[in-house]
């Protein structure tokens, strides 16, 4: 313990020290160490595990190395985003799609692990089957790409590994480059596996053994994560900080002085009020996150929500603009007021519906409840810094064409339950995103029958057909467009989620360059450099 | 001494059905919280496969009453258990956050005590006066101000505007690395260890966060001095003591102070044990990770084990300090005894 101790003073103290110390020029904040604050909290090391929470997928974003990685474009609003239309290699080297398009041959880079062992496809075969194996999430988002079997994946020689499909599909490949199927050093993962143990959970859960650009070396779970580079990583561009500590911070206002101070450089995900507010002194970047709605679901099992009429009607009174600058202050994308004709295949899109009393009151009028209605609308606790001023608004907005709705708060722990499992909530507010950016993605979870995020019981025949054609079409087949635009037509004219508007991702940076969003939303400190180089 | 030790012995017996009571509750209650731990942990785009598969890998699927002999097994052998939600043991998530926790409240209560009991002793013997009327003052802000607010409004006067206190960023800036643990109290270890730099750092963090609780429980522990105080200067003895010709000051502390202490230490426990609980605002704003928001963030995710080992430490905690407060009764007061139930 001492003898680290004082390495770790002697090496680290000095540049680590000086952001610290106040009276030095504020120019020493650029150093070689990167301090970045976020509420959430890391509960692993290891995204397979049973009870992983959202937050630590980043360890495997930053330490570990997948085949494949998405490539970058200037985001909206400013700043740096992925592109779901780019793959870029990571740990593979090339890849060729069989004709049939069912199988996926990569051919992998001379890369090694973090302990010098090489990566061989023995490795990706290990990974991949540990995913699929292993239950959960990492199964089920493995299972959206039509990976589901061990027997699908086959290691042909050290550097050439096989996938196998049982139909093509246009998700597959970026499925192989959200967070899940990351690369694990097998043999040393198999050396601290048991009997009961076969897959080293829990030896993952404490060390990342990866190919990636960093490594944890310091995890004190409920304070901070430090990272420490991979000097021999291969995956992408070396990164600049050698060091990077993540440390949780739960309030927001101690995040904000901090990140104003410039003792730290990143504040991750910090709420829209504060974004808002700190958006006049520093530079903070609010993404629109792709393929995320947040909407208002009108549950097709109760009686006045079967009746068109009044979806539109409630559709056409929506007080959007309060909604977006009361719950979200303005960061992220409106969703309303769009053009009637659809012209293109971009999701989310604006609805064609505004907020206009008149429309609404002939809409209720032609409706089989002229006079109006009882009704409740659902919010989770968990949720509520943006359901809840929405659902006030709401609450509010529709009391003008008749319809009386009491507010009804469910408890965090119960919402996924009641909304998603039970679809038993008449009106609602719901926020899916889906990780693969394409809209029949989207429509896949949250518009066919069944599925986990129709929270309206939605079903439409059309709808589920064109849903099934396109999931696994090629987005530059011919007949995609036409498909998917009638889908639009379809869930704009049905209404079974009313679109509010897309939610943003804050992050303030201070004294740091280089950040980029992504779509599992969480903080990739690879690209990140000081603010001066 | 064999008297008090068996007087304590005695005691111990006593907490032991009080223990079995509150495993028993506290298992019962959090398999009565809302929400499914199954559902939950299998994540949101989890299968119904899926869920029963978390379902098995936790022991939910078994009767409860085997859950709960499975859980007293576990007890017997020093098992809490395992958190899902921070994949850590529990036990080893309690022996890291009650001492930072413990910590943080001790120093606020001594902290508080410093200011709060000479403070009531002043206003007590002058009442009516500018101390008197300055204890009030204190008092009253002190109770009114919600401790996250007085926190924030520390960390913006100290740290953003003046720049004068460390980054709120919990125990120990990084520059520094834990103590070599023995206690798991920072100041403490530091100091065992000879590393007063170390020290000095712990000692930073510690003072905003302290303040903030100590002007929390300045309030009843004031107030209650005063009272005290103020009953016992009344009291016949004091008025013998006086006509005796003893001086004020033999008076005032031999006496007076002495007797009012009783009613002083016994707000202290209740007050310690209050402040343990309330502290989860105060760690949120400091980033201390604390005993309090382990609990909170348990709770909100049906996290059985954490709950249960929580509720179950706070319990021993509990017995172990109504025990400290009798022995000191019997140490201020003799006429207590040690037999005192």
């Amino acid at each position: 313990m001492s003898t680290t101790r004082r390495n770790f003073l002697k090496t680290g103290a000095a540049i680590t020290a000086m952001p610290f110390i106040h009276a030095l020029p504020a120019a020493a904040g650029a150093g070689d160490t990167l301090v970045a604050v976020t509420a959430q909290t890391i509960n692993s090391l290891d995204l397979h595990r049973t009870g992983t929470n959202r937050a630590s997928y980043a360890v495997a974003i930053n330490c570990y190395d997948r085949l494949v990685t998405f490539g970058t474009k200037e985001a909206p609003g400013g700043g740096l985003s992925y592109d779901y239309a780019t793959l870029e290699p990571e740990l593979a080297e090339s890849w060729t799609i069989s004709d049939d398009g069912m199988t996926i041959t990569f051919t992998l880079k001379e890369a090694s692990f973090q302990d010098g062992s090489p990566v061989t496809a023995e490795d990706v075969k290990w990974s991949f089957d540990r995913a699929v194996t292993v239950g959960g999430f990492p199964t089920v988002q493995m299972k959206a790409g039509g990976l589901e079997r061990p027997e699908q994946f086959e290691a042909v020689d050290a550097k050439t590994f096989v996938v196998k499909l049982d139909r093509p599909s246009k998700l597959s490949l970026p499925d192989l480059a959200v967070p899940v199927p990351f690369i694990i050093n097998a043999t040393l993962a198999k050396a601290n596996a048991t009997a009961d143990d076969p897959w080293a959970m829990e030896y993952l859960h404490k060390n990342t053994i990866g190919s990636g650009a960093y490594k944890v070396t310091r995890w004190d779970p409920g304070q901070q994560v430090v990272y420490e580079r991979n000097e021999a990583w291969v995956g992408g561009p070396v990164p600049s900080y050698a060091r990077v500590i993540m440390r949780e911070v739960p309030s927001a206002a101690t995040q904000r002085a901090l990140v104003e101070r410039g003792d730290v450089q990143v504040a991750f995900d910090i709420p829209d009020k504060d974004a808002a507010e700190l958006a006049e002194k520093l530079t903070v970047y609010s993404t629109p996150v792709e393929n995320c709605i947040h909407a208002l679901c009108l549950n097709t099992n109760f009686e006045p929500f079967q009746d068109a009429n009044v979806r539109k009607a409630i559709a056409a009174i929506v007080p959007y603009e309060a909604i977006f600058k009361a719950a979200a202050y303005g960061r992220g994308a409106p969703l309303w007021g769009g053009s009637a004709e659809i012209t293109d295949t971009a999701w989310p899109r604006k609805s064609p519906y505004d907020t206009d009393l008149a429309t609404a009151q002939e809409f209720m009028a032609a409706s089989a409840y002229p006079d109006g209605f009882e009704t409740t609308l659902s919010i989770s606790t968990d949720l509520a810094s943006w359901m809840e001023p929405a659902a006030l608004l709401i609450q509010e907005a529709v009391a003008k064409i008749g319809i009386t709705v009491q507010l009804d708060k469910i408890p965090g722990a119960n919402w996924r339950t009641a909304a998603l499992v039970e679809k038993r909530l008449p009106m609602h507010l719901e926020n899916f995103g889906g990780w693969l950016n394409t809209p029949d993605y989207y429509f896949f979870w949250a518009y066919q029958k069944d599925h986990l995020f129709n929270s309206s019981n939605y079903f439409n025949e059309e709808v589920e057909q064109l849903t099934n054609e396109t999931l696994h079409m090629a987005m530059d087949d011919p007949e995609y467009a036409p498909k998917i635009k009638r889908m639009f037509e379809i869930a704009f004219e049905d209404l079974p989620r009313i679109p509010l508007y897309q939610p943003a991702l804050n992050v303030a940076v201070n004294g740091a360059s280089g950040y980029e969003f992504w779509f599992h939303r969480q903080l990739d400190i690879r690209s990140l450099s000081p603010a001066s180089a | 001494m064999g008297a008090r030790g068996t007087a304590i012995g005695l005691r111990i017996a006593q907490a032991i059905p009080v223990l079995f009571g509150v495993i028993v509750i506290s298992f019962l209650l959090t398999r009565a919280l809302p929400g499914d731990p199954a559902a939950q942990f299998a994540g949101a785009m989890a299968t119904e496969e899926s869920i029963e598969q978390v379902r098995t890998s936790l022991g939910l699927d078994k009767p409860l009453v085997t859950q709960f002999g499975l859980y007293l097994g576990q007890l017997a052998r020093g098992d809490l258990g395992q958190s899902v939600s921070t994949g850590q043991p529990v036990i080893e998530e309690l022996a890291s956050r009650l001492p930072a926790s413990l910590e943080l409240t001790l120093f606020a209560l001594i902290l508080s005590c410093a200011v709060a009991i000479p403070l009531g002793v002043l206003a007590a013997t002058r009442p009516g006066s500018w101390v008197d009327q300055l204890c009030r003052l204190l008092v009253t802000a002190g109770v009114s101000l919600p401790t996250f607010f007085t926190g924030i409004v520390l960390v913006y006067v100290f740290y953003y505007l003046l720049g004068i206190a460390p980054s709120p960023l919990g125990r120990l800036d990084f520059i520094y690395l834990d103590p070599p643990h023995v206690t798991g109290f920072f100041l403490i270890d530091a100091a065992l260890a000879g590393d007063w730099e170390t020290w000095f750092g712990a000692l930073k963090q510690l003072i905003l966060p302290g303040l903030t609780l100590a002007l929390f429980t300045l309030a009843p522990i004031a107030r209650m001095t005063r009272a005290a105080m103020l009953s016992a200067l009344s009291a016949d003895y004091v008025r013998t003591a006086r006509a005796a010709g003893l001086a004020p000051r033999k008076v005032l502390y031999g006496y007076a102070f002495r007797n009012a202490l009783l009613p002083v230490v016994t707000t202290l426990g209740m007050v310690f044990s209050f402040v343990l609980g309330a502290n989860v605002l105060v760690e949120k704003v400091f980033a201390w990770p604390g005993i309090g928001s382990y609990a909170v963030e348990a709770l909100v995710v049906s996290d059985y084990a954490a709950v249960q080992g929580f509720v179950l430490s706070m319990a021993l905690l509990f017995v172990l300090l109504n025990l400290i407060i009798d022995l000191a009764y019997s140490v201020i007061d003799p006429r207590f005894g040690t037999s005192a139930k």
